[in-house]
């Protein structure tokens, strides 16, 4: 049976100009200890798609679909039982790191919370352990830096903090919403090899979402391809990079800047194949 | 933190005596002076008067002299109320004004938290719309009105608490004067706390905190209501001087006993001392705040702490 199993997710949000829709018919499935590259363009969906996973949405927006997760339907579950899964069951790491941990508490308070509320752990048990993790995420001196604030660390750092935030309870799946997409090139590979690493350690299922295909290309086995909240194509990533079914897929490939060949232009996304789909 | 609070200590030394400065020539700017009754006094009187207030010296001088007196606590005599010190009247009034100012400062506080926080919480739903309702009427009654009204419905028509005075000092006669200085502070604090609630609410860290499985109370309790309080906390400063500028009103409109009720009579009346003892009264009382809320807010923001 797989970990996670999504059907036909569709995300609408109610805006003043109407019903946007974000997502529509969204299907895959992940394995234990798998690991999933959701890869599109801005405005693709790809986010929406997985914070209605854990019930994250914004007020405006709603989710319908199924989620089954370990055999459970999860998806708009009442607050009180998703919280059960919330951090204990499913991680989730946020885009920008910067504004993603709580400016006013200690690092410290922030990692232990979730072992206090989760497992029943005093707060000095909870502190070694949170200690323990972000020594996992490769943070020096954690003994020390657990204690101070959030802007007292570098942005790479605070996503260090971010993902050991998220592995605390040891969770079946993780989300990884663009972990790198804010931070510095260099910072990047560290994550993103702190991540396969982890993954590799703790037997965690991976969802990557992300808008570069460089990343994903060393990371995970499959890989879907969003656009305009539907997905165009969902295959092992090997297969993906060898030989690109869908035109949206292929353009995207394209569009890749090499070393290898001198161009003069560099190729763009073609949108023509959206004229054949909105006729369908 | 102690080299930030002194140098904050220090920082009101010249705002006080800008503020001194100031009301001193302003007062002197206006027509009339404490002498001019509605019926002229015989010249000679008037002059030994002035002689003995040393309005008759150049009015720099003057000035040096009462801020001299100033700096050894004397704010010299009343010229109206022959026996009294200003001192003397201040400390008569200033228990009053206290009680009144800061129950009413504490009582609107907590209650416009509260009430913003509710309304955030309940952000588009019923609650929000009637508080936010509730507040706009404390917003937009000036006081001075409101005072009347609740004298007539609870006072005269009800009859349920006075409708003024201070015979045998009960506190009941505190009620409706408080609620007229709570309204329009709980209101401004209320508007400010639902729309910094809000804001927070929606917060990447605050998505953070859900996603963590942590519970509603503890997201709003531990996570959200510090940075929810940090505008409200800046805004406290100025927001006890409109109560205490609107706490002159009431104590005239009830008929207290405070310091309010000497500072309107004595501008009407001219007494320089009494109305610049009592500006720099209030000038102290609202430093002291400001100075409370700075520390509060360096309290509750760590990136403030250090500088």
């Amino acid at each position: 049976m797989a970990l996670l199993e999504v059907k036909n997710l569709k995300v609408d949000f109610d805006t003043t100009d109407g019903v946007v829709h974000a997502v529509r018919d969204l299907s895959y499935s992940l394995e234990k200890g798998g690991t999933l590259a959701i890869v599109g363009e801005s405005g693709s969906g790809k986010t929406q798609g997985a914070f209605a996973l854990l019930g994250l949405l914004p007020r405006n927006g709603t989710a319908s679909g199924s989620v089954m997760f370990d055999g459970k339907e999860i998806l708009n579950l009442p607050r009180r039982q998703m919280n059960k899964y919330r951090a204990e069951r499913i991680g989730i790491i946020f885009q920008d790191p910067m504004t993603s941990l709580n400016p006013y508490l200690r690092i410290s308070r922030q990692m232990t919370e979730v072992l206090e509320h989760h497992r029943g752990m005093s707060h000095s048990a909870a502190l070694v352990e949170s200690i323990r993790f972000l020594d996992a995420v490769r943070i020096p001196d954690a003994a020390n830096r657990v204690h101070m604030y959030p802007h007292e660390f570098s942005g790479g750092m605070r996503q260090r903090v971010m993902i050991a935030m998220a592995l605390l309870c040891q969770p079946e799946l993780l989300i990884a919403d663009e972990p790198t997409t804010a931070l510095d090139v260099t910072v990047q590979a560290e994550i993103i090899d702190l991540l396969v690493d982890l993954q590799e350690d703790f037997g965690t299922a991976i969802i990557l979402i992300t808008h570069d295909l460089g990343i994903v290309a060393g990371t995970c086995e499959d890989t879907l391809v969003m656009f305009g909240g539907k997905v165009m194509e969902h295959r092992k990533t090997l297969d993906l990079f060898a030989n690109p079914q869908h035109p949206y897929t292929q353009g995207l490939m394209a569009a890749i800047p090499r070393l290898d060949k001198k161009v003069d232009r560099l190729s763009t996304v073609s949108y023509e194949f959206m004229v054949g789909e909105r006729q369908a | 933190m102690f080299g930030y609070v002194s140098r904050r200590v220090l920082s009101a030394i010249p705002i006080a005596l800008i503020a001194v400065t100031a009301c001193f020539f302003i007062l002197r700017l206006a027509p009339g002076g404490p002498f001019d009754g509605e019926r002229a006094l015989p010249p000679a009187t008037l002059a030994n008067l002035r002689a003995h207030y040393n309005l008759d010296l150049p009015l720099i001088q003057q000035y040096f002299l009462y801020v001299w007196r100033l700096l050894h606590g004397d704010f010299g005599p009343s010229m109206v109320y022959n026996d009294f010190t200003v001192a003397q009247m201040l400390w008569i009034g200033l228990p009053f004004t206290l009680m009144l100012g800061f129950s009413a400062f504490i009582i609107g506080t907590a209650v416009g938290l509260f009430a913003g926080a509710l309304s955030a919480v309940n952000q588009n739903k019923w609650p929000d719309y009637v508080l936010v309702m509730l507040v706009m009427v404390g917003l937009v009654v000036p006081n001075f009105l409101m005072a009347a009204i609740l004298q007539l419905v609870f006072g005269v028509y009800l009859n349920w608490f006075p409708a003024g005075g201070w015979q045998n000092g009960s506190l009941v006669h505190l009620i409706l004067p408080v609620t007229v200085l709570v309204l329009p502070h709980a209101g401004r604090t209320a508007r400010l706390m639902r729309g910094s609630m809000i804001e927070v609410l929606g917060t990447n860290y605050i998505r953070t905190a859900k996603a963590k499985g942590l519970g509603q109370r503890l997201i709003l309790a531990r996570h959200a209501i510090k940075p929810a309080l940090l505008p409200v906390v800046s805004y406290l400063g100025p927001g006890l001087s409109y109560l205490l500028t609107g706490s002159l009103i009431v104590e005239q409109v009830f008929a207290l006993p405070g310091i309010g009720k000497y500072f309107i009579s004595a501008a009407l009346n001219r007494d320089y001392g009494l109305v610049l003892g009592t500006t720099i009264l209030y000038m102290f009382i609202i430093l002291a705040v400001n100075l409370l809320v700075d520390i509060l807010y360096a309290w509750l923001d760590p990136k403030v702490r250090y500088h």
